[in-house]
């Protein structure tokens, strides 16, 4: 059967194969590679990563039909392409990060592992049939486990992979109770012909809501919003800082990925609106919970948790916003306004979570209160977090202001003004805490001002990237703009 | 294609600022040379702006135009009428100024001037924006800056509070403002931010008149509106003196400004509906802010409220939305700016020497720095609007469009001109005559020359606006002449 394939499905795939490849690659060389030098398998997977993102950029970019592949599998569209470019660099950018860190960035496991979790997350973002969508979620959600408690011997972050662990087992579990339900409605479980499966089941309008709703328990925990976020703080305050940060931004992004594609493919027309309203009532809890606890925040990986619980409720309001299912403009600007938020708070917050291990290679504290003078220790650093900060409280010319008001604008599109007046004075309580962090670091003096806060070079080459991102989303938006339209698009 | 003067305006002290940061530290003369070279080219190149405008063409001139997000409509657009060309040349004046007050700054220059300079490509750009997404996007440039200044080198006592105050306040404005902004966009289905075409929308009388209050509000907060003016005397008094120089002289117009260009003129319906009662607000301002600044004791919160003060003066005169009223509001921008940065300038000198601005305990000060006596002499008639002096041909004609507009409003808003003469009496007599207490003699110097160019160059511009208004007036006119046209031209 296999001389039957078409090499362009193959080239669809690409990304996911030298993915897989460059994993096996990690292993050989963790196997043969001298003790002394395991920390330039953080180099290799980098390089590795780097060169399979150029590769795929050239060649396996989807035409502009999407297409079906795999008997019905995947899907090769843009969508499924754009996130896939953005885990691959959310990966790249973490291992830099990890590899100066003690008992991480020597383990080949760790790589290993971090390349399983990003190909899962490929999967998850181009499946077209629940069955695979389940296996993606799997495939990122098993080593993201692990790697959440990979310092052994630290009772926080064994206690952050277990938490994670159980909590993920558990709404898992409710989802695929849910895809069992829709299967067994609809007789099908291919996404696309789940909604006419569904329609000609003449299931009761509550019935399929209910079902739908399981199966957003699943997707709620992935992007960790208000009520299935209890997990975040916990995991992100215990997990390594590097894994904090991918698992804030690329597993973030790719639970937003299969709900927006769950939502336009799976969904009876008649069950939008009540998903709607579901959507805006969620972004309102995440907003304004994740914001207000992120207030009382004294650890800066806390607070920064609670700020991308808030910030998954921002993107949500885009999500929220393809309320008129009719009016294909309107949910498409939705949609292109997620994928452009997500592009920019995805840069953002690794550039955070980036510069707090940073920080905490050299004094092993995450409390906000020991950033006292940073900018007097580090003044790039300090500049860093300046940056990341401003963007995520949504300030130009960075990354977080574009991304923000084309949030809102899609809102205010929808006719959803109520949502875009609660995300803009959420706004302002997430200012509110940026700008704290802020003052600590520039304007408090501590005693140890005067030791220096040394970075290495993979964290100098990894910030640099990330700042000079935040400020090219920021002001040459044009690009990324047609990118995430176009994303949008192969959904309609 | 013309010289694009107005982008090199916007982007000269940002690229400054960046080639600032990359000084080492330690090389503090360096850093401060080259902050003065770009503010000065700035300076140069905003005189130029201003004498170049054609007031016969009248118009948007000097228009530059690129793509920037076309499936959006956003456009890189800039260009200058006659009410924003003299605010550019504020802008260019005061930063220079500034720079040369704060050459004595020592701790983190580098940092500082770098922040300075982010916040004046923020005004600039505003200044100059005719695209309604641009104008949000340099107007928060000019916000966050302001946080960091205010806060790291502000007055120790009140910085945190203030600059926190301040940032959250402008903040909540700028963000509501940006929700009646979007709304304008969508619902006028013409799928651009251009001002110049969303002028021409035609939203109904109903949508102008509900979104109205959010974008003139939104904006008007930084331009210090009662009841929301409570972050600006505490901003102003915390803020370290170019800083205050900024924020009194030129970001304050920013937020009547674009309070005008956006809430004013994209909306005239909704503006004569509401200016009825909006009017009153500013009276409040006029005349308690000049009330409040009277009883004041410490020098720099005098200052601060009588901004308060002279910002309701420019806001009522937007609020007669007659000529005389507008013209007088364009001119007061202008002088105010370059008053009000006189004033904190010479409210910096005089406590860096003396360490206290509690007026009872300061005195004599005339007689060691004669200079900035003079100048606050000069800054203090301009307030109370002398004839002669660029504070009467802007208070004069903002009188008569309230006459015009009604009598007795009027009557009570020149109740105020009264009040200021007897604060600014009492801070020239207390501060400035008199003994100078002992504590002081053989501690104070006199400023230095810098200062002092700074101090001459403020009251020279005060006085020639006074004397030949003819250099200003028929320019401020012609940009009247813009706003008055979408009225149906009255």
């Amino acid at each position: 059967m296999f001389s039957s394939i078409d090499p362009s499905i193959v080239l669809a795939i690409l990304p996911e194969i030298l993915l897989l490849l460059l994993a096996v690659i990690v292993l050989v060389f963790d196997m043969f590679l001298d003790k002394a030098q395991h920390r330039n398998l953080g180099w290799l997977t980098a390089g590795g990563l780097g060169f399979i993102l150029v590769l795929s950029l050239a060649v396996a970019r989807p035409g502009t039909e999407s297409e079906l592949i795999w008997g019905g599998m995947l899907r090769h569209d843009w969508l499924g392409f754009v996130f896939k470019m953005l885990f691959i660099f959310g990966a790249l950018i973490t291992s830099l990060f990890a590899m100066d860190v003690r008992d991480l960035g020597h383990r080949g496991e760790f790589y290993l592992l971090l390349l399983a979790s990003t190909l899962g997350m490929n999967i998850m973002a181009s499946a077209s049939n629940i069955i695979m969508l389940y296996i993606g979620i799997e495939t990122t959600s098993i080593p993201l486990y692990i790697l959440a408690g990979f310092f052994k011997t630290d009772d926080k972050s064994t206690e952050a992979g277990f938490k994670y662990l159980l909590f993920g087992a558990l709404t898992s579990t409710v989802m695929l109770y849910g895809f069992s339900l829709l299967y067994g409605f609809s007789g099908t479980t291919d996404l696309y012909a789940l909604a006419q499966g569904l329609i000609a089941g003449e299931l009761p309008l509550a019935l399929s809501l209910g079902t739908l709703m399981l199966v957003l328990v699943g997707f709620g925990f992935k992007v960790s919003v208000v009520p299935f976020h209890f997990w975040a703080p916990d995991v992100y305050e215990g997990a390594p800082t590097p894994v904090a940060g991918f698992l804030s931004t690329a597993s973030k992004a790719a639970g937003f990925s299969v709900l927006m594609r769950f939502l336009l493919a799976a969904f009876p027309p008649d069950a939008v609106p009540y998903w709607t309203a579901i959507l805006a009532a969620l972004a309102t809890a995440s907003m304004t919970l994740g914001n207000s606890l992120a207030l009382a925040q004294k650890n800066i990986k806390r607070l920064l948790a609670y700020s991308s619980i808030a910030h998954a409720g921002y993107a949500l309001i885009g999500v929220a916003a393809v309320s008129q299912f009719g009016i294909t403009d309107v949910s498409r600007f939705g949609i292109t306004a997620v994928v452009f938020y997500l592009v920019a708070y995805v840069i953002t917050n690794l550039a955070a979570f980036g510069a707090v291990a940073a920080f905490w290679r050299i004094s092993g504290s995450d409390e906000i209160a020991d950033y006292a003078a940073l900018s007097r220790r580090a003044p790039g650093l300090s500049l860093v977090l300046l940056v990341a900060f401003l963007s995520l409280a949504g300030m130009p010319p960075l990354g977080g202001f574009v991304g923000k008001v084309f949030v809102f604008a899609a809102a205010v599109r929808a006719n959803l003004v109520w949502l875009a007046i609660i995300g803009v004075l959420n706004s302002i309580i997430g200012l509110y805490y940026y700008l704290i962090v802020l003052k600590v670091i520039y304007l408090y003096r501590s005693e140890e001002e005067d030791k220096p806060v040394p970075i290495t070079r993979p964290y100098a080459l990894a910030l640099v990237v990330l700042v000079i991102g935040i400020i090219l989303v920021g002001t040459a938006f044009a690009p990324w703009f047609n990118w995430a339209d176009t994303a949008a698009a192969s959904l309609f | 294609m013309q010289f694009p003067i107005l982008s090199i305006i916007v982007f000269t002290p940002i690229l400054a600022g960046m080639l600032i940061l990359l000084i080492p530290g330690e090389r503090r003369d360096e850093i401060r040379v080259a902050a003065l070279a770009a503010a000065f080219i700035a300076m140069l190149l905003s005189a130029w702006v201003y004498f170049s405008y054609d007031t016969a063409a009248g118009g948007y001139q000097l228009v530059e135009q690129y793509d920037w997000l076309p499936v959006l409509g956003i456009s890189y657009h800039v260009g200058v009428d006659g009410i924003s060309a003299p605010l550019v040349l504020l802008t260019g004046v005061v930063m220079f100024t500034g720079v040369l007050i704060s050459w004595g700054i020592d701790d983190r220059p580098r940092e500082f001037f770098a922040f300075l300079f982010i916040l004046a490509t923020g005004v600039f750009g505003v200044f100059v924006a005719l695209d309604l997404f641009g104008l949000f996007f340099f107007y928060e440039i000019a916000v966050f800056p302001m946080f960091l200044l205010i806060s790291i080198w502000g007055w120790k006592v009140t910085r945190e509070y203030a600059a926190m105050k301040l940032t959250l306040y402008l903040f909540i404005g700028s963000v509501i403002a940006l929700v009646g902004g979007l709304a304008m966009y969508f619902s006028s289905g013409l799928n651009t931010f251009d001002m110049l075409a969303l002028e021409n929308a035609n939203f109904s009388e109903s949508f102008q008149r509900f979104w109205f209050p959010f974008v003139f509000f939104g904006f008007a907060v930084l331009g210090g509106i009662f009841p929301f003016h409570n972050w600006s005397p505490d901003g102003h008094v915390a803020a370290p003196t170019a800083v205050s120089m900024f924020h009194a002289g030129v970001l304050m117009k920013l937020g009547a400004f674009a309070a005008l260009r956006v809430g004013i003129m994209l909306l005239p319906e909704g503006a004569r509906f509401h200016m009825p009662w909006i009017i009153l607000l500013t009276l409040v301002n006029v005349v308690y802010g000049a009330f409040i600044a009277m009883v004041q004791t410490d020098f720099k919160y005098v200052i601060g409220f009588s901004s308060v003060s002279h910002m309701g003066l420019v806001l009522m005169g937007f609020a007669t939305l007659n000529r005389e009223g507008l013209i007088g509001a364009g001119v007061q921008m202008f002088s105010h700016g370059i008053m009000t940065a006189l004033f904190f300038a010479v409210v910096g000198m005089v406590y860096d020497q003396a360490h206290t601005r509690e007026i009872p305990k300061l005195g004599g000060f005339a007689r060691v720095m004669p200079v900035t006596a003079v100048a606050f002499i000069i800054g203090g008639l301009v307030s109370m609007g002398m004839p002669g002096f660029s504070g009467f041909i802007a208070e004069f004609p903002i009188f008569m469009g309230l006459w015009r507009y009604q009598p007795w409003i009027a009557i009570v808003a020149v109740v105020s001109i009264v009040i200021t003469a007897s604060y600014i009496m009492r801070i020239i007599g207390r501060v400035f005559f008199g003994q100078l207490p002992e504590e002081f003699v053989g501690h104070v110097k006199d400023v230095t020359a810098l200062d002092k160019v700074a101090l001459g160059m403020l009251s020279i511009i005060l006085i020639v606006v006074g004397v030949y208004p003819t250099v200003m007036v028929p320019l401020v006119q012609s940009g009247v002449q813009n706003v008055l046209r979408l009225f149906g031209g009255a």
